[in-house]
């Protein structure tokens, strides 16, 4: 049986309606159960004293002060830690010469950065240890501090791990076609320098675990907020030298996580390491200096790119070359080398051409640690394609969007693999555009944006087209040899009265993971989403799986919720049949109950089935299979990646006597494929948006030169707030994956993806006729005047 | 006047509409009064620094955060957490009507966005969309980019504005 779901009065059709999240009522009530809320018998707390020093050699350590309050109980310095806990490598076996040295739970000789945890202190309370830090006298000797990217590989820079000879970590070119003769002969080049500042992800909720051991039942149990549970046990089991199974990684309300939660973090692994010491449970709550410090950071990306067009406005040619510096080490296990690579990779992305040269040099810094976040390279090679394409635009005299007609893949011509060597499965660009143009009402925005340009208002529209990267298979991680989860399961089992439980191995953080796969299960078993208590992030009992990362929740771990659904029906139909001398075929589940296929006639009701299977399995036929518990788990092997695409929209008005850019409104038509749950989908989108419209306007981690960092709270590193933000419109065509029968595609990341192009190419649009561009983000008033003139370059 | 410094101090106060009467250290903050002494961890900390409005709580009438406020200043005072708005029933149309809208994705800062808003939809004037997103920037939401909890508080104040017969 397959789901007509072009058919909106099928029976249980939930798939595709806005349903209520059954975690928010709880959550809206303050009955959210975050980490730091549990509290557990003998807990006791760490605090980290950590490095304030770019680079340094650990000369000597001494504790005894800290030993000596009356609330801390223990002090242990990374030679300690490092006789239970291995060192790791975050390295990919795929990406060639990628270079990383192994990394301790706690800083060995030398601390590498300002914030790497350095000594433990453990204490009664949280402040106590807090006071116990503070009593902790390290002597460093300072070591010079590589803190450019550009000079990083120079040969008078110095080298900050000596054996590997230079700076660099990874290097990679991705290369087609005669890109230089295409140069040396195209009608048009275009050639522009971009930046993308250093982010963090500022979950609301900092980075809190609480780990606990018990040597009598050799199990380790962590709570953490994290992304991905199952990821967390096989790594601590490994570096803890603990069986996998005898390590449980529970994962409740999650408060915010953005790819911030889903890496191996020193500092958690040293609280784990110190619960299995001390043989009690441990509490590590960052605090929001530490979130700064040590939460990974990302993008900071330096590039110049230019592109080739001929006489009719035609793309012929990307050529990028791309930096990007990654902190000292490179992260665990997913390594700090795929934003670079995917920038290499989604250069030109929505476009039709044949010659390709982009290369990324990832390089080392004493700095934070830099990896994936939220649309991981996706807004950096978006600004630069959009910025080069605009700016081509407007040196042909190109409306933005003329050039973007004449240069989209067209949407018939899938499937296809582009100049970057991605295989696209079915995009839908145009389509997207037209829907985008109708929606902002293009025409009437570019007329009142000349008659106000009359009376001195500088407003101006970005456009930006991208493609975003979702469901991904064991190419991105498994095949370089990571121990990530490709596939997930999901776990569907009958209770007696027929209500559903469904165990699921992808996470829930507030995108809505409990929903939709609650909206699955119920269209795929026949009862009502109300009657299906969904189960996630708890190791020892959810399906082996890989959590949440790369928007692939719903289209990875919602196509095995389905699959799982359908396997309960069939064993409740086969019963059924075997119950009512019918055939199973002829059998339907509506909404609870077993009724004819044909005529819907009621026959017999879940809870009666449930009866018979589990109290008076006697009655039925000896050797008939009635198992009402059923597993399926789906990987996608078709396609690496399940490709979307979209458009965005911004429009601004640039105050060009402050610099201030007012975002007046935001558009986005986005192609998820089959969209399980609308309001869910758009408000992914929109927080995904505000995520990168703050990392166009705000958002900026700043170092000195010596590698100190200037804005560790929130009043000095911004966020987008409330009074800020724009409206958002948002619209969708749904082109489903043929991949999987549920045919969703991911939707968490394009919002951010596509929203800073989109805002710089409005600045853009406003100033042009002052003269001058910005395309160093953050867009902050100083920029904005410093690009027409207005004070001094 | 005591002659010797006192590292803790006696509290009565109201929470939640409920007597309470503790000895905390000195240098205690409300948010942690709560969430430790207390255990309503229904308020949460975001950046313990005044920012990020997590921590927001009704204080005597008047939103206050956790985070900066010391127990000490609250000898007497009258506090409502998200545990007893919720109790009271008092909040019940704005959490209605954040759920119905999905206005909270992880929901780390609905507490504290709940404490803001009471507040505002209390008042006798029906702000406009700029208003609602104005009085609401001291409460910061990392997921949901804000405009599905303008829209929460913006229909919360219809319906009150609509049910009131003035
Ligand atoms: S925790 Fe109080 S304002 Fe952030
Ligand atoms: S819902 Fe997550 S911070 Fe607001």
């Amino acid at each position: 049986m397959t789901i007509r779901f072009e058919d909106p009065n099928r029976p249980n059709s939930y798939i595709g309606r806005t349903v209520p999240r059954p975690n928010a009522g709880r959550l809206v009530k303050g009955r959210g159960r975050y980490v730091d809320d549990i509290l557990l018998p003998r807990m006791v707390h760490v605090a980290f004293v950590r490095s304030p020093y770019a680079h340094a050699r650990i000369a000597a350590i001494e504790t005894s002060q800290a030993k000596s309050l009356s609330g801390v109980l223990a002090v242990f310095t990374g030679r300690d830690l490092a006789e239970v806990c291995t060192p790791w490598e975050g390295r990919l076996a795929h990406l060639e010469g990628m270079k990383t040295p192994p990394q301790h739970p706690l800083a060995v000789e030398r601390a590498c950065w300002v914030g790497e945890p350095v000594v433990a202190v453990v204490g009664r309370t949280r402040a106590d240890a807090e006071e116990g830090a503070a009593m902790v006298e390290i002597e460093f000797e300072a070591l010079p501090a590589v803190t450019d990217i550009r000079t990083a590989l120079d040969p008078e820079t110095p080298v900050i791990h000596e054996a590997f000879g230079d700076n660099l970590c990874f290097r990679k070119t991705n290369e087609k076609g005669e890109v230089d003769r295409i140069f040396a002969e195209a009608h048009t080049v275009v050639e522009e320098s971009f930046k993308t500042a250093r982010h963090t992800g500022v979950t609301l909720e900092p980075r809190v675990i609480l780990a606990d051991w018990s040597e009598a039942e050799g199990e380790m149990t962590v709570h953490v907020s994290n992304q991905a549970p199952h990821m967390l046990q096989v790594l601590l089991a490994s570096h803890l030298g603990i069986p996998e199974s005898g390590v449980r990684v529970i994962c409740g309300d999650v408060g915010g996580s953005f790819g911030v939660k889903v890496h191996v973090y020193p500092d958690e692994v040293a609280t784990a390491a110190i619960a299995k010491i001390l043989g009690r449970p441990v509490k590590f709550s960052s605090d929001r200096l530490e979130a700064f410090t040590s939460d990974i950071h990302a993008r900071d990306h330096e590039a110049t790119g230019r592109i080739a067009l001929d006489e009719t406005g035609r793309i012929l040619a990307f050529d990028v070359d791309d930096w990007t510096g990654i902190g000292p080490y490179s992260i665990y296990p997913r390594t700090s080398a795929v934003e670079g690579l995917q920038v290499t990779n989604l250069i030109g992305g929505p476009y039709e051409f044949d010659h390709y040269r982009c290369r990324t040099s990832v390089v080392f810094q004493n700095k934070g640690i830099c990896a994936q976040y939220r649309a991981v390279g996706h807004p950096v090679a978006v600004a630069i394609t959009e910025g080069l394409v605009d700016k081509a635009a407007a040196q042909m005299g190109l409306d933005p969007v003329e050039i973007r007609r004449r240069n989209l893949i067209r949407d018939d011509a899938y499937p296809r693999t582009t100049a970057a060597g991605l295989k696209l499965e079915a995009l839908s660009h145009h389509k997207s555009l037209d829907a985008l143009i109708e929606a902002m009402d293009y025409e009437a925005l570019r007329s009142e944006q000349a008659s106000l340009r009359e009376k001195g208002v500088h407003r101006g529209i970005g456009i930006a087209s991208f493609i975003e990267l979702t469901n991904p298979s064991p190419f991105m991680y498994g095949i370089g040899g990571a121990r990530i989860s490709a596939q997930d399961g999901c776990t569907v089992r009958m209770d007696p009265d027929g209500s559903v439980v469904a165990l699921t191995g992808v996470t829930e953080q507030g995108q809505g993971t409990e929903a939709i796969t609650a909206q699955i299960v119920a269209e795929a078993v026949g009862v009502s989403p109300g009657m299906v208590r969904i189960v996630t992030g708890d190791t020892r009992v959810t399906p082996f799986g890989g959590g949440t990362w790369a928007s692939r929740g719903a289209g990875i771990g919602g196509e095995a919720a389905l699959q799982a659904g359908r396997a309960v029906r069939g064993q409740v139909l086969a019963v059924a049949a075997a119950m009512l001398q019918a055939n199973a075929k002829d059998l339907d589940i509506r909404d609870g109950i077993v009724v004819d296929a044909g005529t819907g006639a009621e026959r017999m009701p879940l809870a009666e089935i449930g009866r018979i299977v589990y109290f008076r399995g006697d009655t039925l036929p000896k050797g008939l299979p009635r198992e009402l518990m059923q597993t399926r788990h789906f990987l996608t092997s078709d396609y690496p990646y399940a490709f979307t695409n979209g458009v965005q929209a911004s429009y601004v008005e640039v105050d060009a006597e402050t610099g201030f850019v007012k975002l007046l409104k935001h558009w986005c038509v986005e192609d998820c494929g089959r969209i399980i749950n609308p309001l869910l989908v758009d408000e992914q989108i929109r927080g995904g948006i505000v995520q990168g419209l703050g990392a166009a306007l705000f958002e900026e981690i700043c170092y000195d030169e010596a590698g100190q960092l200037l804005n560790g709270t929130m009043a000095d590193y911004l966020v987008p707030m409330s009074g800020e933000m724009p409206d958002m419109i948002i619209r969708h065509v749904e082109t489903p994956t043929a991949e999987s029968e549920l045919g969703a595609k991911g939707a968490g990341e394009a919002g951010t993806a596509g929203a800073p192009a989109a805002v710089m190419n409005a600045i853009n649009d406003a100033i042009r006729p002052l003269g001058g561009s910005v395309t160093h983000m953050p867009f902050t008033p100083e920029r904005v005047l410093r690009a027409i003139g207005a004070i001094g370059k | 006047m005591t002659d010797t410094f006192r590292n803790r101090i006696d509290l009565e106060m109201t929470v939640n509409g409920e007597p309470i009467e503790l000895t905390v250290p000195a240098a205690r903050h409300l948010i942690d009064l709560l969430r430790t002494d207390l255990g309503l961890t229904g308020s949460h900390a975001g950046c313990e620094h005044g920012v990020c409005g997590a921590c927001t709580v009704i204080v005597d009438g008047e939103t206050v955060r956790g985070c900066l406020t010391l127990a000490a200043q609250l000898q007497g005072a009258e506090i409502w957490t998200v545990e007893g708005l919720t109790e009271s029933g008092a909040i019940a149309d704005l959490q209605k009507a954040f759920v119905e809208r999905n206005a909270l994705q992880c929901g780390f800062c609905t507490p504290g966005m709940l404490a803001s808003a009471k507040v505002l939809i209390e008042r006798d004037a029906v702000p406009s969309r700029e208003g609602i997103r104005e009085h609401m920037s001291g409460n910061y939401c990392r997921c949901t980019g804000y405009e599905a909890i303008v829209d929460a508080i913006e229909t919360t104040l219809r319906g009150r504005a609509g049910g009131d017969a003035r």
